[in-house]
C-alpha cells in the first residue's frame, strides 16, 4: 500500500487493527455480494463483541452466519434475520441483540454516515415499533421520525472489479448495500474479483470512486445461492 | 368460493396500467407478474436494486449476482437498470413507484397495516415493507379475509404491531376487493360465488355496502 494504491497483499493485512467490540458495516443482500473472504478472516481472527450492521445475518454456515458459530457478534443491526437457526437460538438465549431497522432506513443510515449527515427524517416507521422513542416532526401535514446515521470502525464490502486506486465497479444485484457500507466505514476494506491497472476502467463507468476505499484485495468467491429458482426450457 | 392464489394474482394484475413501475412483495404478489396483460408495458422493481425484473432463469442462465428481494435467482428484461439500495429506496420513498403490492396479517379501517411481527413469535424483520408502505401512493394489500378459525383480519383496529400507519387504501382478500376511506371499508367486488352476507360476517371493521356489488371477473 503506497500513495493512492489501495491494494494489500493478504487478508490478514486487510483487516489489521480490527479489535474486539468494534462496529462493522457490511455490504451484501442475503448471500448476494457479501464479502465472504473478509468474513472468514474475521472468524479466523476470533474478534469478539462485534456490532455488525448488515441487511441480513447470513445463513447457518455461510456469510455472517459463520461469525455466530463462535459467538463473535454481540449485536446485529439488520432488516431481516430469518433463515438462520443459530441466530434464533442466540437471540432467544439473550447472547445476541438485534436492532431491526427498515431496509430503506438502513441504506440511508449508511449513506448519511458516509456523507456527513448526522441524521435524517423519514416517514418510514412512523406509528410503528420502529418509531418508538424517536423524535417526530411534521412537514406538509405528514409525520416523520428522526433516524441517526451509521458509521463503522470498519466497513467490509465486495465489488466486482477495481483498479489499484480502489475505483470500483459492481455487478448486477451484488451492488446492493456495498457502496453505501464502504462510504460509512472509517477503514473501508473491499474485496474484488479482479484488480486491473489504473487507467483500464472507463471513468464514466466507475460506480464508486476510490476516495472511499482504504484497503483493496483480490479474492476468489464461492457465491453461494440462497434460493435457486429456475424455469423449464 | 374463495379465490385461489392464481385468481388473487390475476385480480392484482388487473390493477396494472400501461407504463407502471410496480413493486411486488414475496408470495402471491410475485405471482401477479405472470398475468401482465399482453401489449402492456410494466416494469417490475425489486428493492435489492433492480428495475426491470424478468422471469426465473433457465438452468444455464442462473447467475448468483442476480437475485430478487426474496433472494431467488431471476433475470432482467431488456431495458433494465441496476443500482444500490439507497437509490432503490429513494425511488420507493420518493413516490416514484406507481404501485406496491404486499401481504399482511391484519389491516384496519383506518388504513393501518400489520405484516411483520407477531408478539411471542420470533420476529424475523420487516425487510423493505415499512419503506414500501410509507412511500407508495397506490398500495394493494393481498391477504386472506379471515383466519382458518374464522377470525376477521379486516379490523376496526389492528391488534398486532404496525408496519405502517394510515397508508392502506385498497385490500384484496380471497373473498373481496375493498377500499378504505374515511375510517370504513367499502366493498367494491366479491369473489365469484361469495355473498355480501358472508363478507359482512367476516369483516370486523366498519363496512360500507352500497348498491349491487359485482362479482370479480377474470
Amino acid at each position: 500500500m503506497s500513495g493512492l494504491d489501495k491494494t494489500v497483499s493478504s487478508y490478514e493485512e486487510a483487516l489489521a487493527g480490527l479489535d474486539d467490540n468494534m462496529t462493522i458495516i457490511a455490504g451484501g443482500f442475503g448471500l448476494c455480494g457479501i464479502p465472504e473472504n473478509l468474513i472468514k478472516e474475521i472468524k479466523r481472527r476470533g474478534t469478539k463483541g462485534l456490532t455488525i450492521a448488515s441487511n441480513n445475518a447470513g445463513v447457518d454456515g455461510a456469510g455472517l452466519g459463520l461469525l455466530l458459530e463462535d459467538k463473535q457478534i454481540k449485536k446485529m443491526i439488520a432488516s431481516y434475520v430469518g433463515e438462520n437457526a443459530l441466530f434464533e437460538q442466540q437471540l432467544l438465549s439473550g447472547e445476541l441483540e438485534v436492532e431491526l431497522t427498515p431496509q430503506g432506513t438502513l441504506a440511508e443510515k449508511m449513506r448519511a454516515g458516509g456523507a456527513g449527515i448526522p441524521a435524517f427524517y423519514t416517514a418510514t416507521g412512523y406509528g410503528t415499533p420502529v418509531g418508538e422513542g424517536k423524535e417526530v416532526r411534521s412537514f406538509n401535514g405528514r409525520h416523520y421520525i428522526l433516524e441517526e446515521a451509521l458509521r463503522g470502525d470498519f466497513a467490509i464490502a465486495k465489488a466486482w472489479k477495481a483498479d489499484r486506486y480502489g475505483n470500483l465497479m459492481f455487478r448486477k444485484t451484488a451492488r446492493n448495500f456495498n457502496p453505501l457500507a464502504i462510504t460509512a466505514g472509517k477503514i473501508a476494506v473491499v474485496e474484488v474479483e479482479e484488480i486491473v491497472e489504473v487507467g483500464q476502467l472507463d471513468p464514466d463507468e466507475i460506480h464508486l470512486p476510490g476516495i472511499y476505499v482504504n484497503r483493496l484485495i483480490q479474492g476468489t468467491f464461492e457465491k453461494r445461492i440462497e434460493q435457486r429458482t429456475v424455469r423449464d426450457a | 368460493m374463495a379465490l385461489t392464489r392464481e385468481q388473487l394474482a390475476q385480480r392484482v394484475a388487473q390493477e396494472f396500467r400501461d407504463g407502471y413501475y410496480v413493486n411486488l412483495g414475496i408470495g402471491i404478489p410475485t405471482l401477479a407478474a405472470n398475468y401482465i396483460p399482453d401489449g402492456m408495458e410494466v416494469m417490475l422493481q425489486s428493492e435489492n436494486g433492480l428495475l426491470g425484473m424478468g422471469q426465473f432463469p433457465l438452468e444455464e442462465e442462473v447467475d448468483p449476482d442476480l437475485i430478487n428481494a426474496g433472494k431467488q435467482t431471476v433475470t432482467m428484461v431488456t431495458g433494465a437498470s441496476l443500482f444500490c439500495s439507497a437509490e432503490s429506496f429513494a425511488m420507493i420513498r420518493g413516490g416514484h413507484v406507481d404501485l406496491t403490492v404486499l401481504g399482511a396479517f391484519e389491516v384496519d379501517c383506518m388504513g393501518n397495516i400489520a405484516s411483520y411481527m407477531i408478539p411471542g413469535k420470533l420476529v424475523k424483520g420487516m425487510g423493505g415493507a415499512m419503506d414500501l408502505v410509507a412511500g407508495a401512493e397506490r398500495i394493494i394489500v393481498t391477504m386472506t379475509h379471515a383466519s382458518k378459525s374464522g377470525q376477521s383480519k379486516l379490523l376496526s383496529e389492528c391488534t398486532l404491531p404496525l408496519t405502517g400507519k394510515g397508508c392502506i387504501k385498497r385490500v384484496l382478500t380471497d373473498l373481496a376487493l375493498l377500499d378504505i376511506d374515511n375510517g370504513q371499508f367499502i366493498l367494491r367486488e366479491r369473489a365469484p360465488g361469495v355473498t355480501v352476507e358472508e363478507i359482512m360476517a367476516l369483516t370486523e371493521g366498519a363496512l360500507v355496502v352500497e348498491g349491487e356489488i359485482p362479482e370479480m371477473t377474470f
